[in-house]
């Protein structure tokens, strides 16, 4: 059974996950260090070629291992140096990490990378795509046998509430303990898929974008019920929006937390 | 459940800050020693977060204070919980009188058994040659190998310019970065259960076999030697550690036999097998580098010439001393820290 999360859980009895990366974003990493190295070894052919033209024996050679160093360093050195990120997986905003959530130790970066040899086999990655496919925590085979994961990490943004009406009357919030619960029982996940929904209401056509905020208001309906008198009135799609706003947007944003809010931005 | 996130929030968020700073410190410059105070404020500050973190989860509302403190967390819980000796940087010092010969040496089962498997391929190889000189164009794929070898040495001797002339740098370099792809390789497959590292030891052996029978057999034994052992004696002995490091990868997979240290048990899972095996594995494979860039170098440099250029016993003479001095390195380097 395939993990959609790195769940972790610390001698204290703390849980937390990492979203593990899927097979389309690393391929999309890969393509981009592919492109690099890809640019780098031809400029460096370049060179090697000017110097033969001249007779630069040892600066061709030089060359040579310079552009092996490269294409087996590559990974390595960035990975090291940017804490498990090449500049393909910073673009993607994925990172190498210890699978047991521990600090990445070098022999675990280069054995990741050495054995890049056996999952591009037998071209374009077949062997350690499939291995990502199959791994229960999408794993390669270099990343089997190092005891690493590749994790994205999330773009922490505020959302765009601008979307949802503010200022309007919401009736969800008339009575204080229902809209606790509710503020409680919907997880960030359904508060994060109706708001996108809002986000692209006007790019669905009119039959999806009803069948969608039906579907939705039903399923928000059923984790916490209203009294009728409060909600008869809301079509599906204020429904959903009212819900969006008890759920993401604070009454009163404070000072501490917009700080907070501000740092939470920035962190990896 | 936190009644008033704003009070939470301001209360928590200089602790959090804190411990940011923190990690940040530790981790730009993991080596270096903190003081007891400083650890014990670390590990007060770690249990805060963790503490805030239980609390948040509940918030089901509150996605990015989640992610960002289970991001802070996860960044804590390596620091604090990582029980395992942080290499003191890499010292090619003791990487070179301590750290390889020791991997080797801890490894010697698998390193026996590359070496059975690479003189069994010999023995195929050079069986097959002498049985049915044929067998040669299927056995060896070295297009200057196969013809007679009486008549290359004929050519080789009587060569009057120097054929390498302006492209030794460029030769010698090819030979260490192909090696060394193929040394990688015969690592690397040792995912295959250590099978794809068999069949390569084995398939190194029958070429090797196959081509001494051939020139013994054509009578250009001194030839043979003076050819192959400057370089060869490094750089196929490089080939069987590399397998020997494919075997170990292979025996912390399956749980077999010598992913162990001395006296230690043999981990549960395989994953624990890895982990413990890890850092041999690149010691070996690095250790195997430097072993083929050596033997590239002395094979573009020194191998293709020959008498009356250089006379056979010098290479020869030369081959069998890093040959002892190999084997004393191996067997001896190291000894004094390993007893310490």
């Amino acid at each position: 059974m395939r993990e959609e999360v790195l769940t972790l859980r610390t001698p204290e009895g703390i849980v937390f996950d990492l979203p593990l990366a899927g097979p389309a974003s690393r391929v999309l990493a890969w393509s981009i260090d592919a492109a690099c190295l890809a640019a780098a070894g031809s400029v460096l052919g370049a060179v090697a070629n000017a110097f033969q033209l001249v007779g630069g024996d040892a600066v061709a050679g030089f060359v040579t291992v310079l552009y092996f160093v490269l294409q087996t360093g590559y990974g390595i050195v960035c990975e090291w140096r940017w804490r498990g990120q090449t500049l393909g997986k910073r673009v993607l905003r994925l990172r190498v990490v210890d699978q047991q959530g521990l600090r990445l130790r070098p022999h675990q970066i280069v054995l990741r990378n050495l054995l890049r040899a056996v999952d591009s086999l037998p071209l374009l990655y077949l062997v350690g795509g499939t291995s990502v496919v199959l791994s229960r925590r999408a794993q390669r085979l270099g990343d089997l046998a190092a005891g690493t994961v590749v994790v994205r990490v999330p773009r922490l943004r505020e959302p765009d509430l601008d979307q949802i009406q503010p200022g309007k009357y919401n009736s969800l919030r008339a009575q204080a303990h229902l809209e606790a619960r509710l503020r409680r029982v919907v997880t960030p996940e359904e508060a994060w898929l109706a708001l996108q929904a809002l986000v692209r209401r006007d790019e669905l056509e009119p039959g999806a974008r009803v069948a969608l905020f039906g579907e939705l208001a039903d399923h928000l309906r059923a984790r916490v019920p209203y009294p009728p008198e409060l909600v008869e009135a809301l079509s599906d799609e204020q429904y959903v929006r009212n819900v969006v706003d008890v759920v993401l947007r604070r009454r009163e944003a404070g000072p501490a937390r917009k700080k907070l809010q501000a740092r939470s931005v920035e962190a990896p | 459940m936190i009644l008033d996130l704003e009070r939470f929030l301001a209360a928590e968020r200089p602790f959090w800050s804190e411990l940011e700073t923190l990690l940040d410190a530790f981790e730009a410059d993991p080596h270096r020693a903190r003081s007891l105070e400083t650890l014990r404020r670390f590990h007060y500050l770690y249990q805060r977060a963790s503490s805030g973190l239980a609390q948040v989860r509940s918030f089901a509302s509150e996605p990015a204070l989640r992610r960002y403190l289970e991001t802070l967390v996860a960044r804590a819980y390596g620091e604090s919980h990582e029980a395992r000796r942080t290499p003191a940087g890499f010292s090619p010092r003791a990487f070179f009188t301590s750290g390889f010969p020791r991997a080797f040496r801890r490894h010697l089962r698998a390193f026996t058994l590359a070496a059975g498997v690479t003189l069994a391929g010999a023995a195929f190889g050079g069986f097959a040659v002498a049985l049915d000189v044929e067998a040669k164009p299927a056995l060896i794929p070295f297009t200057h190998l196969a013809g007679d070898p009486a008549e290359r040495v004929r050519e080789e001797e009587k060569a009057v310019d120097d054929r390498l002339s302006g492209h030794k740098a460029s030769f010698s370099s090819m030979l260490m970065t192909h090696n060394t792809r193929v040394a990688v390789f015969c690592l690397a497959l040792g995912l295959t259960w250590g099978f794809g590292t068999l069949v390569l030891l084995f398939y190194n052996g029958v070429i090797l076999g196959a081509v001494a029978v051939d020139y013994i057999a054509a009578g250009q034994t001194p030839f043979l030697l003076g050819w192959l052992l400057p370089h060869g004696v490094i750089e196929i002995p490089a080939f069987v550690l590399a397998g020997q490091a494919g075997f170990v990868l292979a025996s912390a997979l399956i749980g077999w036999g010598g992913a162990r240290r001395p006296g230690e048990a043999l981990a549960a899972t395989a994953a624990a097998r890895l982990r413990a095996a890890g850092p041999d594995l690149v010691t070996l494979i690095a250790g195997v580098g430097v072993m083929l860039v050596w033997a590239g170098f002395v094979e573009a440099f020194l191998s293709q010439y020959h008498e009356p250029v250089l006379p056979y016993a010098v290479k020869i003479a030369f081959g069998v001393c890093e040959l002892v001095l190999l084997v004393l390195y191996l067997t001896r380097a190291g000894r004094a820290e390993q007893r310490a």
